[in-house]
């Protein structure tokens, strides 16, 4: 029978005999064994969303009405007034769009993060970290679900209606400052559940803490910057970079003033912005498993 | 069996700070050794039991074998590899089932869950279909593999569990409570199982469980935690001498008589009409004491019952803690 398996080892020890190393060939890097993860991953969960069919369909739905209400909003008030902090619906249309669209996409790829605190209190964590894949593309492939796709449908619609609408001097610098915006603004979102998942190492049930800063980020984006008062500004743009988003760039684009008088230069800034508070979120999440692995809580 | 070790853990320590909530914004802490300074090495191929209370530090353990945690001190080693320094090169060579968690896809056929094994692990393809076959073979999955995993029963999902650890050949596989909440049958079936893999591809196997019946059955060698150290290692019968335990001898008499008066050790312990039991140290032979009470007493019929270990374990921890 030992035959047949081929891998019993003989008495001289198994670091020479053909052992399951032999399983791991050529590993690409941490990103592309991360990706390859993330897919198999997020592949399972779509498979397994699409048993329930009726139940998918309706979600997807239901999804895409919640959302649409969402601007409805907007455009009620808009129905009372002409602009709203000195902008006109278009405009606030443009930062809607951005905003949504980006916050979409990372809700869609990293949306359910927050499951991660109840994974650590019911201990099915341990089991992910059994596995031979990173562990953060493990839990930020979580429960993905396509019926998030609503909501960026939503969003690109909106984003859509706004680009034709709003009155602006198309330059190359402004045409392309629109996808940078929307990837920026997505890793900026993507780096805040990541934080925000890493701080749930520390308290299990911060779930909604981290709720706050990204679907409340969202909701406060879609508003004009001069609505809001300086210091909640000061705090979106140095201290959790939202307003990079899109309140700056998009300054830019409407040929507005800047948010506290920012220098012209950093409505280029976003890529900056999202490459360096990914890496920070990288950092907290490598501290958060780190604190995890010491203390098992 | 070769002498080399293929766990090594010399004086392992773990501690962990809990902080306890004392009042508004005060807390406590209390540093907590869940292992304390504990040391064993486990041979390739060998099935090892691994018991003790609930808390005792079984998990802990375990958690440091598979490079969930890293250990507060100590050196740990599994096939030559410092488990929570290279997680994830160590995850290829080992095999893991928590018993109360499945990792199986719930709402899927049990085969996707394999299949994602298959890729997540990068198992060669005609290994993969050659150990799924001996699978489902030996844990009689085949009507089971196009289910989905939530119709199946605690003990089908056990054994679906079981494989899917089993898909990548790992070296070493750690077994938490493998037969927690299953059935008699399901229970036979699976320790069945594990004897098999264990003679067949020599798979080091270290389980930890509450059922002592688990260890009777499989292990050759067991070791007792307690409060975080290790009290007992080495064969399952030795832990009786250890425990200091007592065999029981029934004796049915005649008639009622007065508590028969035996030389010490023995005593005396229970007395119901004609019947009476008798105490006795389980290292000791019944030989002389029957043949005395046959003697001196109308000795109608005897049976010699041997201690149970979880009154054997019992009673370790009893003297442990008024130690």
């Amino acid at each position: 029978m030992a035959e047949t398996l081929g891998t019993s080892p003989g008495p001289e020890g198994f670091r020479t005999s053909p052992g399951p190393e032999g399983f791991r060939p050529v590993e690409g890097s941490r990103l592309v064994e991360g990706l390859r993860t993330y897919r198999l991953i997020a592949g399972m969960w779509v498979r397994s969303s699409m048993t329930y069919r009726t139940s998918f369909a309706v979600t997807v739905l239901g999804n895409l009405l919640v959302t649409g209400l969402d601007f409805a909003t907007i455009l009620l008030m808009f129905s009372q007034v002409d602009t709203l902090g000195g902008w006109s619906l278009p405009e606030i249309a443009l930062l809607y769009g951005l905003s949504a669209t980006a916050f979409g996409i990372a809700d869609l790829l990293l949306g359910s993060m927050d499951v991660l605190g109840g994974r650590i209190r019911d201990g099915s964590f341990d089991t992910l970290l059994v596995r031979p894949a990173p562990v953060l593309a493990q839990v930020g492939a979580d429960r993905f679900a396509l019926r998030r796709l609503g909501r960026i449908t939503q969003a690109v619609a909106v984003l859509g209606y706004a680009l034709a609408a709003v009155d602006v001097d198309w330059t190359v610098a402004k045409v392309l400052l629109v996808p940078v915006m929307v990837i920026s603004g997505a890793a900026i979102f993507c780096a805040l559940f990541v934080a925000g998942a890493a701080f749930q190492f520390v308290a299990q049930d911060a779930a909604e803490v981290q709720n706050a800063f990204t679907y409340g980020g969202t909701t406060l984006l879609q508003y004009p910057p001069t609505v809001f008062g300086r210091d909640l500004v000061r705090a979106v743009t140095f201290l959790v970079p939202l307003a990079f988003v899109n309140w700056v760039p998009a300054s830019y684009v409407l040929g507005r003033p800047y948010p506290l008088e920012l220098p012209q230069w950093t409505a280029f800034a976003p890529p900056l912005v999202a490459a360096g508070y990914c890496a920070l979120a990288g950092l907290a999440w490598r501290a958060g498993l780190r604190s995890y692995r010491s203390t098992g809580s | 069996m070769t002498e080399q070790a293929f766990i090594e853990v010399d004086q392992v320590e773990k501690v962990f700070d809990v902080r306890r909530k004392t009042g508004f914004l005060k807390r406590e802490r209390r540093e907590v050794r869940a292992v304390d300074s504990i040391s064993f090495t486990v041979a390739r191929g060998e099935m090892v039991g691994y018991i003790g209370p609930n808390g005792a530090g079984k998990s802990t353990t375990i958690k440091m074998l598979t490079g969930i945690l890293t250990p507060s001190a100590g050196r740990l080693r599994v096939a030559g590899i410092d488990p929570s320094q290279e997680r994830t090169r160590l995850a290829h060579r080992i095999g893991v089932v928590f018993g109360q968690r499945t990792t199986l896809w719930w709402d899927l056929p049990l085969i996707d869950s394999y299949k994602l094994m298959h890729r997540m692990y990068r198992i060669p393809d005609a290994r993969y279909r050659e150990n799924l076959d001996r699978l489902v073979e030996l844990l009689d999955l085949r009507d089971l593999l196009d289910s989905p995993v939530r119709q199946l029963s605690l003990g089908q999902r056990m054994r679906g569990d079981i494989a899917a650890a089993l898909l990548h050949d790992p070296e070493v596989l750690y077994l938490d409570e493998p037969t927690i909440g299953l059935d008699v049958v399901s229970k036979v079936r699976v320790r069945e199982f594990l004897k098999e893999v264990n003679a067949e591809r020599g798979t080091t196997v270290l389980l930890t469980t509450h059922d002592l019946q688990d260890i009777e059955q499989l292990c050759s060698r067991v070791m007792v935690i307690d409060h975080g150290r290790l009290m007992y290692d080495g064969p399952l019968a030795g832990l009786h001498e250890a425990g200091e335990s007592e065999r029981t001898l029934v004796v049915d008499l005649e008639r009622e008589v007065p508590p028969i008066d035996a030389p010490a050790p023995a005593r005396v312990v229970k007395v119901d009409g004609p019947r009476q039991w008798l105490a006795f140290p389980a290292s000791e032979s019944a030989a002389p004491l029957v043949a005395r009470i046959a003697a001196e007493y109308p000795l109608v019929d005897l049976s010699v019952r041997e201690p149970d270990i979880e009154a054997v374990i019992a009673k370790m921890y009893a003297e442990r803690a008024g130690a």
